[in-house]
């Protein structure tokens, strides 16, 4: 079947199986590789993108039920070289050891900081707790989420 | 049909489904919907958990959803299952299963011979088997409003965001000091989610206390049949049954008492 899906405010046309996964049909469009493939079981979080703007589990929505919605990943964070603040504050706070779980992380706290901008740790402890991270002990990831989150006006930001 | 996916398209993977064809049902986007009609609260099958979750009128009429939904998988799988796959997928380990049953909901399921109203007892007819026909659609929950009520669901599990060991749901509405009615439904302890009615059938009638509870508790304790897994052996399981089910009665009974609720909680 044919389908067509908005990813990155880009239309990407191809032909599919029907059963085919959203994580893959991202992950074959050139260049979008950001977006990691692990659990295969809703469990880790990894594949995480925005669909609509809510963050969802890309391994579990097949790509024929993305069509006519728009899909946000990783590589639409930075605007022009410059970081998102998620993105800025993973790197201040060493909120990544291997990176493996981080552009589902970050997916999943940008959506948190756009519905919520001032987040307690609690609150972020619970917006990441469908993502496992086997490095860093989430420490450090909480801290850069709040880390984004103070200085969030300072930086450009796509709205 | 696919939903939220969250359950049908992990059974794809395990190849426990194997469907020939599919029928994306997200689009009817006016089956998502909470509201209050005719002394009922109605909540349309493709309403997400996050959106049960954030509801006000659940909130202050029936706490026992929010409570569940805290503790339904995690945020994330929360934007995109519905209540109506919930219910549909009958598995006995599903939250929202045993939450409705407690409730004394019925479900309202459209084919092209019109529509029809099913009691929750008469919607689950066995292990990942429902009434609802092939060329159906469930469409519809409907919850009963009645005054005294109070509601609480108590949950178990091995992590955050993990499938109960053992949870269970309570639903009571008091007269004055009196039970004038019961609701309780435990998961994961048997084939399909378990309805406690001989626990149910005891506390009518009586004044609330931590006894009445207890025994009411050793009764589902003793009619739950759970099995031995990975998630513990039986006597372990048993034991929370009873545990469970005092907490969830005492909540309810404390909310249905105080006549109202916590708000709703915000970010999912
Ligand atoms: C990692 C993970 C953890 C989870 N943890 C929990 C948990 O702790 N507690 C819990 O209760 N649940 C849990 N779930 C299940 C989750 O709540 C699912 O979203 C839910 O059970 C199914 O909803 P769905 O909309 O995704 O259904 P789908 O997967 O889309 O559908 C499930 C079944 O119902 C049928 N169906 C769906 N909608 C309708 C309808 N309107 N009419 C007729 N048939 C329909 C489908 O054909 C399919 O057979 C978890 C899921 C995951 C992935
Ligand atoms: S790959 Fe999707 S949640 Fe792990
Ligand atoms: S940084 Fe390695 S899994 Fe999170």
């Amino acid at each position: 079947m044919e389908v067509t899906i908005n990813i990155n405010g880009e239309p990407v046309t191809r032909e599919i199986e029907p059963a085919l996964l959203l994580v893959h049909f991202i992950r074959d469009t050139p260049g979008l590789t950001g977006t990691h493939w692990g659990c295969d079981t809703s469990n880790c979080g990894a594949c995480v993108v925005q669909m609509d703007g809510l963050p969802v589990k890309s391994c579990t929505v097949l790509a024929a039920m993305a069509e006519g919605h728009e899909i946000r990943t990783i590589e639409a964070l930075s605007i022009d070289g410059v970081l998102d603040p998620v993105q800025q504050g993973f790197h201040e706070e060493h909120g990544l050891q291997c990176g493996f779980c981080t552009p589902g992380m970050i997916m999943t706290a940008r959506a948190l900081l756009d519905a919520n901008p001032d987040p307690t740790e609690d609150e972020i402890r619970t917006a990441i707790s469908g993502a496992i991270c086997r490095c860093t002990g989430y420490s450090n990831i909480v801290r850069a989420v709040r880390w984004a989150a103070e200085h969030e006006a300072a930086q450009p930001r796509r709205s | 049909m696919i939903a939220g996916g969250h359950s049908l398209l992990p059974m794809m993977k395990l190849r426990l489904a194997n469907p020939e064809l599919v029928v994306d049902i997200n689009d009817l986007e006016h089956l998502a919907y909470i509201r209050e009609q005719d002394s009922e609260i109605r909540i349309g099958a493709l309403t997400r958990h996050y959106q049960l979750l954030e509801s006000e009128p659940l909130a202050r009429h029936f706490p026992i959803f929010a409570d569940a939904e805290r503790v339904i998988a995690d945020p994330v799988v929360r934007n995109r299952g519905t209540i109506g796959g919930s219910l549909a997928q009958a598995d006995a380990a599903e939250d929202l299963s045993a939450v409705c049953s407690a409730l004394k909901a019925s479900v309202v399921i459209a084919g092209g011979g019109g529509e029809r109203v099913v009691s929750m007892e008469d919607f689950h007819v066995g292990p990942y088997t429902t009434a609802i026909d092939d060329a159906e659609l469930l469409v519809e929950i409907r919850i009963p409003v009645r005054p005294g009520a109070g509601s609480a669901h108590a949950k178990v599990e091995r992590r955050a965001g993990d499938w109960a060991i053992v949870a269970v749901a309570g639903g009571l509405w008091l007269d004055g000091e009196t039970i004038a009615d019961a609701g309780l439904a435990l998961s994961a302890v048997g084939l399909t989610t378990v309805h406690a009615t001989r626990a149910e059938e005891l506390l009518r009638g009586k004044r609330p206390s931590e006894e009445l509870f207890a025994e009411a508790g050793a009764i589902a304790s003793e009619d739950c049949s759970p099995s031995p897994d990975g998630r513990g052996p039986v006597d372990y399981k048993r034991h929370l049954a009873g545990e469970l089910t005092k907490r969830a009665l005492r909540r309810a009974a404390e909310r249905a008492r105080a006549g109202t609720t916590p708000g709703g909680h915000t970010w999912r």
